[in-house]
């Protein structure tokens, strides 16, 4: 103990000015790096991922080819002609035609616009709800949380073809409308239980508890803060989920309580091919290499965005 | 009284368990702290210590008894006067990986706090902030680097640049040394002691390790199970502890010397902590102190002033000489 006394004593009295730098050159260590915002910087590593950025890249080429495809054709997609049923593909129909003589080129496309649509909007709309009822429970905890949270798991256990299968006996329809409304009912429900759990982890941690103590007000808390350390995830979410509500969408409509004729889907095209299957693949081929392909993407992408993202992950 | 910046009056925080429970963190602590002077705090983990410090800025309300700073209660405080007391109160965090914003720029983690207390232009903020990373001994350079680029020593001193860049008064360095590596620990801790005498700062200095604490207070405080057992200037505690858990965690502390540290009689504790839920009644050391009587099983010891200074809450010391 003595010597730990002398010890202090002695660091105290040597005066700052007796000591003197050796061997650092102190502008050796200037600036290099400029400022780089949080999103650039995300997108910046986004780029860096070749995988992803392929994905994206197919993404984009579908999504050109989904709006402007069906224009591009020289055909309407419901346009029959009976001169030219279940041919394969060739220079005038780029898919082949199917049974009933309509261009494939022009109806992929068109089909794609309804899955499209169902994924992204139910995907969103799906966030947007489970964020602010995640957020709700979480803000106010204790009973409200338990309340809502208990909520949520009744909803879960319901299986989602029952759901959809009673509304779209209820409304008596079986549009797009109907199954958004299906689907979305309770595909809210794992985002709102995401969002609560990171909104409940970032409250207590200590750099929120510091910005209570610098003085920043709740509101500048969940903007600076709560929402910045939570967008990420949700966004990865979306990623993720898009594909589930395509596949959804595909698989309702191909066992029929989807998209009815004349309009279509990716799923009621494979639907309407399977049963030419055997003589003519090439009908089936297109819708479900859209299917796949889209699907595929939006997951490969989602996987980079949440490197993207993550600023702890940067080099 | 006037002369205290920071006040304590019989200070509890209690939190909710379960249905019925009750947690006791904090029971009746009182801490009087002068102006420019570093009051440290000790106690296993546990003991309620962070509590405390996070109570004595207001991070939690207290469940009684007042904290007065300046002489103002602090829990009447609204308003204008809240945000001054915010802005003269800062805490500086143990866990430098988890109290830095991974989304923020360490430029922005500083501006923070004065985006709030300051109007200032963006180059003045810019300039302050170069010159408190200067004054914590960072390059300006890290302002555009995010968190997780930094070291724990580089991060920790990013924490006390936050807290200064307020120009506060009083500080609760809550265990600010103890996730660090030794030869850092000394680093931080000279560095906080540097900008106390530059700036006068008031200190609450939590911490386990017993010789940083000795280092850098004037005071110190010994805390079990909630409460306080013993408070005294830092020589008349590390050379004449009275307390017997006081002197069991003395003992504790390893000697520089192989010889000496053979020749050290260490006061061995037995038995377990009690829970601080729903504590045992009287003195909460009694079941592992081997002088307990009678009395310490009935009832608190109070903090008792043996001599100037020195404070001690036990029933049996100074009253036998052992």
């Amino acid at each position: 103990m003595l010597v730990n006394h002398d010890v202090t004593e002695m660091m105290e009295n040597i005066p700052d000015e007796m000591f003197k730098i050796v061997g650092i050159d102190k502008d050796a260590e200037t600036p290099t790096r400029p400022r780089i915002g949080y999103w650039k910087d995300a997108w910046r590593r986004l780029r860096e991922n070749k995988v992803a950025f392929a994905a994206l890249i197919i993404l984009l080429v579908l999504i050109f080819f989904i709006i402007f495809g069906p224009a591009i054709s020289g055909y309407e997609f419901e346009q029959i002609d009976a001169n030219a049923i279940n041919q394969g593909p060739s220079a005038k129909h780029w898919f082949g035609t199917d049974d009933l003589g309509r261009d494939l080129f022009a109806r992929v496309w068109q089909a794609g616009r309804v899955s499209i649509i169902i994924g992204i909007l139910g995907a969103v709309i799906a966030s947007v709800v489970g964020s602010i009822y995640g957020g709700i429970a979480a803000y106010f905890g204790g009973m409200v949380d338990d309340i809502m949270m208990r909520i949520v798991e009744v909803l879960l256990s319901i299986p989602y073809l029952i759901i959809v299968i009673l509304i779209s006996v209820i409304t008596d329809s079986k549009s797009l409308g109907t199954m958004l409304v299906a689907l979305t009912l309770t595909g809210w429900c794992g985002i709102a239980r995401l969002v609560r759990g990171q909104m409940l982890q970032l409250k207590s941690q200590e750099y929120v508890l510091a910005a209570n103590a610098l003085g920043v007000t709740p509101i500048k808390i969940i903007l600076k803060h709560m929402i910045p350390n939570t967008i990420g995830m949700i966004i990865v979410a979306i990623t993720f989920d898009i594909p589930g509500y395509i596949f959804s969408e595909a698989f309702l409509s191909y066992v029929g309580l989807g998209i009815q004729p004349p309009s279509t889907s990716w799923g009621a095209l494979a639907s309407a091919a399977q049963q030419n299957f055997m003589f003519y693949p090439s009908q089936l081929l297109f819708p479900a290499l859209m299917i796949a392909l889209t699907m595929l993407s939006f997951t490969l992408l989602g996987d980079g965005l949440r490197d993207a993202l993550d600023p702890k992950l940067r080099k | 009284m006037g002369e205290y910046i920071v006040e304590a009056k019989n200070l509890c925080k209690y939190f909710k368990v379960g249905k019925n429970q009750t947690l006791k963190a904090v029971d009746g602590v009182n801490i009087q702290m002068k102006k420019g002077e570093t009051l440290g705090l000790v106690g296993e983990s546990g003991c309620g210590k962070t509590t405390c410090g996070r109570t004595l800025v207001k991070l939690y309300e207290a469940t009684s008894g007042t904290v007065l700073f300046e002489r103002k209660d602090v829990s009447k405080l609204r308003g204008k006067e809240l945000l001054a007391f915010r802005k003269d109160a800062q805490i500086i965090f143990q866990d430098p990986y988890a109290s830095l914003d991974p989304r923020m720029t360490i430029g922005e983690i500083i501006t923070e706090g004065m985006n709030v207390h300051f109007h200032m232009s963006e180059k003045e903020k810019e300039e302050k902030v170069n010159e408190l990373l200067h004054k914590v001994g960072l390059n300006a350079e890290y302002a555009n680097r995010f968190a997780h680029e930094l070291s724990g020593g580089q991060r920790q001193r990013v924490g006390i640049a936050r807290a200064l860049a307020v120009e506060p008064k009083f500080i609760v360095c809550d265990e600010p040394i103890s996730a660090l590596d030794v030869s850092i620990q000394a680093q931080i801790v000279n560095l906080l002691m540097k900008l106390q005498r530059e700036m006068g700062l008031t200190y609450l200095f939590i911490s386990h390790d017993l010789s940083m604490v000795k280092h850098i207070s004037d005071r110190v405080g010994v805390m079990y199970l909630g409460y306080m057992v013993e408070l005294a200037s830092n020589y008349a505690l590390y050379d004449n502890p009275v307390h017997p858990y006081t002197q069991a965690l003395i003992s504790a502390i390893p000697e520089v010397e192989p010889d000496e540290e053979e020749r050290k009689k260490r006061v061995h504790l037995e038995g377990e902590v009690p829970s601080p839920i729903n504590p045992p009644a009287g003195c909460r050391f009694k079941s592992r102190c081997k002088y307990a009587k009678e009395i310490c099983g009935q009832e608190m010891p109070e903090l008792e002033e043996i001599e100037p200074g020195h404070y001690v809450a036990c029933h049996m010391c100074g009253k036998e000489s052992w």
